[in-house]
């Protein structure tokens, strides 16, 4: 087997690992709805809607430091 | 100490507004002149013969393509960084001296750098591989602009109260390190100077001149790595970043699935490096590598539509808001383009419909329906979002944005559809051919018959720029002699005088 083989194997193996870490993720995301730390990820996108720098994160660093 | 309430400062976004504005006049202004050249070809020689070196096609084509890509397209993308980058991380830049001058370093050699492309390309002097025609010296400054942005980036999130990051941080951060990955490998170069020839003789050429590491095909197969990646992750990822923070803020509408804006990221960044094979077709790269262009074009769809889909479903319920405000009418058109442009794209991919459209005009036509309704709408939206709250005042004139964006989609509009009908007839010409084999026609009785469709198109880009500048126009307005607005007036729709 010369290289430009392993390097082909190599691609596909890639690849398809790929493919199930990806599709393993879509699955987690919509059957478990909410991350490690307990936060739907829906609530997330107030991030963006709640912006003003007086208004309380949605998931606070200190918050997380004192867990 | 005085006492004052923290907020965000927008410094860097305000300058890196500035340079959108210029840089995006210059690339759009030279666009319409090489749309006209190419109508008129008189006009290559409009200032006499002496300066034709100056004006002719092949001199300013470049100038067009880089100035809308790293000049009007990054400026826009740095300007949104320094604004949303604060807002979403819930941190500001006036927190950290170290961030605010790595921000205001990051633009002055970024303007030297602009300056210096302008400059060289104009004078001729150009490696010669598309949008990465720059020699060297200008490589490397641009990279150390680049890192500039990076160390502002991951400054920013080191110091940030949010501890998630938002699907926008997600995109700009993809911007930085796909950027960096295929600059730096497509832009590997040897300074002719350090070469010899086979006989021993040293020293060849300008200082600044140089010749790629790579040789023929493998050359070609780089090159499009990087340019169609360029259009990845500067035309798409960086705009995508923009809309899924620009259209929720605007509309005060939560983005219909976050976690669909999550898996349409990983999707777009597992498929879209593997597309590039499809520039290549038909030419003398592996058969396998060209296939797999292809399919991963198709696939590219989903990841695309997804982001899309996910950007219209939002205005759910919300529509009146489309008729209401023209700032949300740019957003929405920008998003139907980004589907419309992804659609077209992978059509071309596929192997029989890239016979035909292959070098022809349909090609100029997708890049242009992409960046002028996908790109400059989402940028221009973004800087009308951002005016009122960087400037503290109400956005001068809603009816002439308003006005702007009938006259640019027209403009588009135009654009699309005459080099649609120029492409394919340019293709069917080319391959058209008598019972014996014999071609049908000659290179020019294709030029004689589009000429009619390259003025359109020169029109549709007139219209475009007429639209771009009542745009600089209403923001100078905007930030000189608008009225001033309260904070609380600021939380979701943008204030906008009549």
């Amino acid at each position: 087997m010369d290289i430009a083989e392993l390097q082909a194997y190599g691609f596909f193996t890639l690849t398809a690992l790929m493919v199930v870490v990806l599709y393993g993720y879509i699955y987690h995301l919509y059957t478990k709805k909410k991350d490690a730390d307990g936060h739907d990820y829906e609530d997330y996108s107030n991030i963006a809607l709640k912006d003003d720098i007086s208004d309380t994160p949605v998931s606070a660093i200190s918050e997380h430091k004192e867990k | 100490m005085e006492n004052r309430p923290l907020e965000y400062d927008y410094t860097v976004a305000k300058m890196f507004m500035l340079t959108t504005i210029l840089t995006g006049i210059v690339g759009m202004l030279i666009g319409v002149i090489l749309a006209f050249e190419l109508a008129f070809p008189e006009l290559n020689t409009i200032l006499g013969q002496g300066l034709a070196e100056y004006t002719n096609f092949s001199r300013l084509r470049p100038l067009h393509t880089d100035a809308v890509i790293f000049g009007f397209t990054l400026s826009g993308v740095f300007a949104t960084w320094y604004y949303v980058g604060q807002r979403v991380l819930k941190v500001s830049m006036a927190e950290s001296g170290f961030l605010m001058f790595i921000g205001k370093l990051h633009f002055i050699l970024y303007v030297v750098g602009v300056a210096a492309v302008i400059f060289s390309l104009l004078a001729g002097v150009t490696t010669s591989k598309e949008y990465a025609e720059f020699e060297w010296p200008i490589d490397i400054a641009i990279v150390v602009v680049w890192v500039l942005f990076g160390i502002s980036i991951f400054g920013l999130i080191g110091i940030r109260r949010e501890k998630s990051l938002y699907i926008s941080v997600w995109y700009y951060i993809a911007t930085f390190l796909g950027i960096a990955m295929l600059y730096l490998f497509n832009n590997m170069e040897i300074p002719t100077i350090l070469g010899a020839n086979g006989i021993g003789e040293a020293g060849f050429g300008n200082w600044w001149h140089s010749v790629s590491m790579y040789a023929g095909t493998n050359d070609a197969l780089v090159q499009w790595w990087y340019g169609h990646n360029a259009v990845a992750f500067g035309f798409t990822v960086p705009i995508v970043a923009m809309i899924y923070y620009f259209l929720p803020k605007e509309s005060g509408q939560a983005i219909y699935s976050y976690k669909l804006s999550l898996l349409s990221f990983w999707g777009l960044m597992f498929v879209y490096l593997w597309a590039g094979g499809h520039h290549l077709l038909f030419s003398t790269v592996p058969d396998w590598m060209q296939t797999m262009g292809s399919i991963f074009s198709i696939i590219l769809i989903l990841p695309s539509w997804g982001s899309a889909i996910n950007m219209l479903l939002t205005m759910k319920g919300e529509w009146q808001q489309v008729a209401a405000s023209p700032l949300i009418k740019f957003m929405v058109l920008g998003s139907t383009f980004y589907m419309f442009s992804t659609l077209e794209g992978p059509i071309q991919a596929i192997k029989s419909v890239n016979a035909i459209a292959h070098f022809t005009d349909w090609i100029v036509g997708h890049v242009h329906d992409g960046v002028l309704g996908w790109v400059g709408f989402m940028i221009m939206a973004a800087l009308y979002h951002m005016s009122p709250r960087v400037f503290k005042k109400e956005i001068y004139s809603k009816s002439l944005m308003a006005a702007q964006f009938w006259i640019q989609t027209l403009g588009v509009v135009l654009y699309f559809t005459s080099m649609w009908i120029a492409g394919i007839t340019q293709g069917m010409m080319w391959r058209a051919h008598d019972e014996f084999g014999n071609l049908a026609y000659s290179f020019i009785d294709t030029v004689t018959v589009l000429h009619p469709y390259y003025t359109i198109r020169g029109v549709g880009g007139l219209l475009y720029l007429v639209g771009f500048l009542m745009f600089a126009y209403n923001i100078y307005k905007t930030m000189t002699s608008g009225r001033r607005v309260e904070e609380s007036e600021l939380q979701s729709a943008s204030p906008m005088g009549a």
